[in-house]
């Protein structure tokens, strides 16, 4: 064989091995499609008409059917933002919210919850955990509708009817106390999801495992702090991050239950401010601009902690690389 | 330490793990659990290991009642068939786990930990994790977590069915001569019956969960006490045929249509006062083809096992396995003689599949 044919060989080689590449590479490609789809549809493109709405005065009351008038005012909202004497308040506002509610309830009393579930008889646990998740499936409205029927004040709550007939002082409770009732309000929401995640994962556990730790000679504590935290260390990381995410965006329980009150911006929370800015203003005017500017904060914030979770966490390094290599 | 099972019941809900176990295991003593999948063996052995609470019965260790005492305080080492090590510790930490958990002080643990891999052979593995080891050097990891607190009792969950049969043959050695040198009474689940035949003093046979012999490897094999156990213990299988057994002229003679066998007094005499057929069982390796024998047979399969080969007799519509050496090549649909060796037969009552010659 001479060389050239050598050489004509191992082209046509790499040529194969390159159109081998594409399509493996195509393979891929058209797993991620649908989700890949979804995400520019519902993130991309929104986000790219909130930051385009952002540098506009765009309004209700300068609004026309001719949108040419829509005028450009470069970073105009941004600065009024920033000028804004509550702002500073409704970011503070923010990081407690969603502090209190995912270090409290979202990851903390779900952990636990899940825990003494699982170490309990299995049906007795099932059901307490069905019990867990109601809030979550209640249509909002009427889970705050409850929560709000409980604690009005007298004569209408139940809480204060108790206090009626027991003599005892009757209390505004959600106006006296809106952050402990915002706070527990979402985290029995919130709760149910890490409760779900740790489960399955501790009960994904080999019985094995567990049943060498006893053992061993651990006590059942003890196998909870060496044994099974380590290794549902993954789903916790998992639930802390994107529990915050989603904390970051939710408003629709605050909005319905205080709707950032009592007074001004007591619990109005950033995401709230969004949608009261753009949408529902008490002056009857609803400053679509103006909103988008807080809104396209608050997805800058969430993509920033997003990426500093994934470093910090080091996700890539919890996921294994898979065995398999290419089919 | 002495173990004591007495009357031990253990259910889930309507299925019985175990029923009414009795066994008195003395210290030191190597005894296998050896029975079919489902059985009730690992049960058993969780609910001694304290991690299912018995539905009835005691058991001790040593003169202590332990039915309540939590697994933690048993002193026990347990190895797994999965092994169980915690994928998130290495080796070491997996070692010194049971030591942490008694609060042993670091210095300790460390030479402790160090000695017992020396020891298993897996000095040189302590860094690694679990998922970085062979299934081999796992099985000794754990090994060595379930020897390092030196426990009373040892308890084993078939610990070497997933290995090659090489390194079982290795380990099966190793474990044994372990055992012996420390001393520790150990149990040993399998259904493996050779490992259970040459490793452990005493054998539980188990069915079904009960108990159907608890005898030395030895005993169960020469003088089985249920038509199971010796269907069971032995490899090939013992063969069995209904037989009619009946007194004449002082001797005693076992017949099934054309089979007519003459036995010796000793094995006789119980199943002669029977009415009616029994099972009369004998062992491969106690048939002969020889020119000698008196038995007119002919040979249906030959299966080569290496060493010597496993032939399957016809003699009339009766069928016999025995092994013959390699040696003589017999083919298929030769005539050949037979020759039983009567003095080993056995005798089991058809109904209640109880030895006849070998009374509980
Ligand atoms: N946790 C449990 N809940 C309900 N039934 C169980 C449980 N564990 C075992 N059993 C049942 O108890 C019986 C004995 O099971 P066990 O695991 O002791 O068998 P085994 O002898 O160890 O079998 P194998 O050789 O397959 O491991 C089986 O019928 C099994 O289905
Ligand atoms: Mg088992």
């Amino acid at each position: 064989m001479s060389a050239s044919q050598f050489a004509s060989a191992s082209q046509v080689q790499a040529k194969r091995s390159r159109r081998n590449a594409l399509r493996s590479y195509l393979g891929a490609y058209g797993f991620m499609a649908p989700a890949g789809v979804l995400v520019v549809i519902f993130f991309l493109i929104p986000v790219a008409i909130i930051l385009y709405l952002s540098v506009t005065n765009l309004a209700s009351s300068n609004f026309t059917s001719d949108l040419a008038k829509m005028e450009y005012i470069g970073l105009r909202n941004y600065e009024t933002l920033l000028n804004d004497q509550f702002a500073r308040k409704i970011f503070f506002n923010t990081i407690f919210y969603v502090l209190f509610t995912l270090s409290i309830f979202n990851v903390s009393l779900a952990l636990i919850v899940s825990l003494l579930t699982t170490h309990i008889d299995r049906g007795a646990g099932f059901v307490f955990r069905a019990l867990w998740i109601l809030p979550r499936i209640t249509s909002p409205v009427v889970y705050i509708l409850i929560w709000k029927r409980m604690m009005a004040e007298a004569p209408f709550g139940i809480l204060n009817q108790f206090n009626d007939w027991l003599g005892t002082p009757t209390y505004n409770y959600i106006a006296t106390n809106p952050w402990v009732f915002v706070v527990v309000v979402n985290g029995f929401i919130g709760l149910s999801f890490g409760m779900i995640i740790f489960t399955s994962a501790i009960e994904s556990i080999p019985k094995d495992l567990l049943n060498a730790s006893l053992v061993d000679g651990s006590s059942k504590l003890q196998r909870i702090r060496y044994v099974i935290l380590p290794l549902i260390r993954w789903p916790l990381l998992f639930v802390f991050t994107y529990q915050t995410l989603s904390l970051l965006t939710s408003f629709v329980e605050i909005q319905l239950l205080t709707d950032g009150g009592p007074g001004l911006y007591r619990t109005e929370v950033w995401s709230l401010t969004a949608y009261h800015r753009a949408l529902s203003n008490y002056f009857g005017n609803a400053q679509w601009g103006y909103g988008s500017a807080f809104a396209v904060l608050l997805v800058l914030i969430g993509v920033v902690l997003a990426v500093i979770y994934m470093r910090v966490f080091r996700f890539d390094e919890l996921v294994a690389e898979p065995r398999v290599e290419t089919l | 330490m002495k173990v004591t099972i007495d009357n031990l019941t253990k259910k889930f809900g309507d299925v019985v793990g175990v029923e009414d176990l009795t066994l008195h295991i003395d210290d030191g003593e190597f005894v296998a659990f050896l029975g079919p999948s489902g059985c009730g063996k690992t049960t058993t052995l969780l609910t001694l290991a304290g991690i299912y609470k018995p539905t009835a019965g005691v058991i001790s260790f040593g003169e202590r009642i332990v039915n309540q005492v939590q697994p933690k305080d048993r002193n026990i080492g347990m190895v797994f068939q999965s092994y169980a090590l915690y994928p998130h510790m290495t080796v070491f930490q997996n070692i010194a786990y049971p030591l942490k958990l008694k609060r042993v002080a670091k210095n300790i643990q460390h030479e402790r930990v160090q000695q017992v891999a020396n020891v298993m052979g897996i000095g040189n593995l302590l860094d690694r994790r679990p998922g970085q080891l062979s299934g081999g050097q796992q099985q000794r990891v754990a090994l060595g977590r379930a020897l390092v607190k030196e426990p009373d009792v040892l308890l084993f969950d078939e610990p070497l069915s997933n290995l090659d049969a090489r390194l079982r043959l290795t380990m099966r050695g190793e474990i044994k001569h372990l055992q012996k040198d420390l001393g520790i009474t150990s149990i040993y689940v399998t259904h493996d019956q050779v490992e259970a035949m040459t490793m452990a003093d005493r054998i539980a046979v188990m069915m079904g969960g009960h108990l159907q012999a608890f005898d030395s490897p030895d005993e169960l094999y020469s003088r089985p006490k249920t038509q199971f156990v010796a269907g069971f213990v032995g490899n090939p299988p013992m063969n069995f045929v209904s037989v009619d057994v009946s007194r004449s002229n002082g001797a005693f003679i076992a017949q099934a249509d054309s089979l007519r066998l003459e036995i010796g007094q000793e094995r006789g005499e119980a199943p002669a006062g029977y009415d009616g057929a029994v099972v009369m069982g004998i062992r491969p390796e106690d048939i002969q083809i020889s020119g000698a024998g008196d038995i007119a047979g002919e040979i249906f399969i030959v299966e080569p096992l290496g060493r010597e080969d496993l032939i399957d007799v016809r003699v009339g519509q009766h069928s016999f396995l025995l092994l013959a050496s390699t040696e003589t090549q017999y083919q298929t649909g030769e005539q050949v003689k037979l020759r039983f060796d009567m003095e080993k037969v056995q005798f089991f009552d058809p109904q209640t599949e109880k030895s006849i010659l070998w009374q509980q």
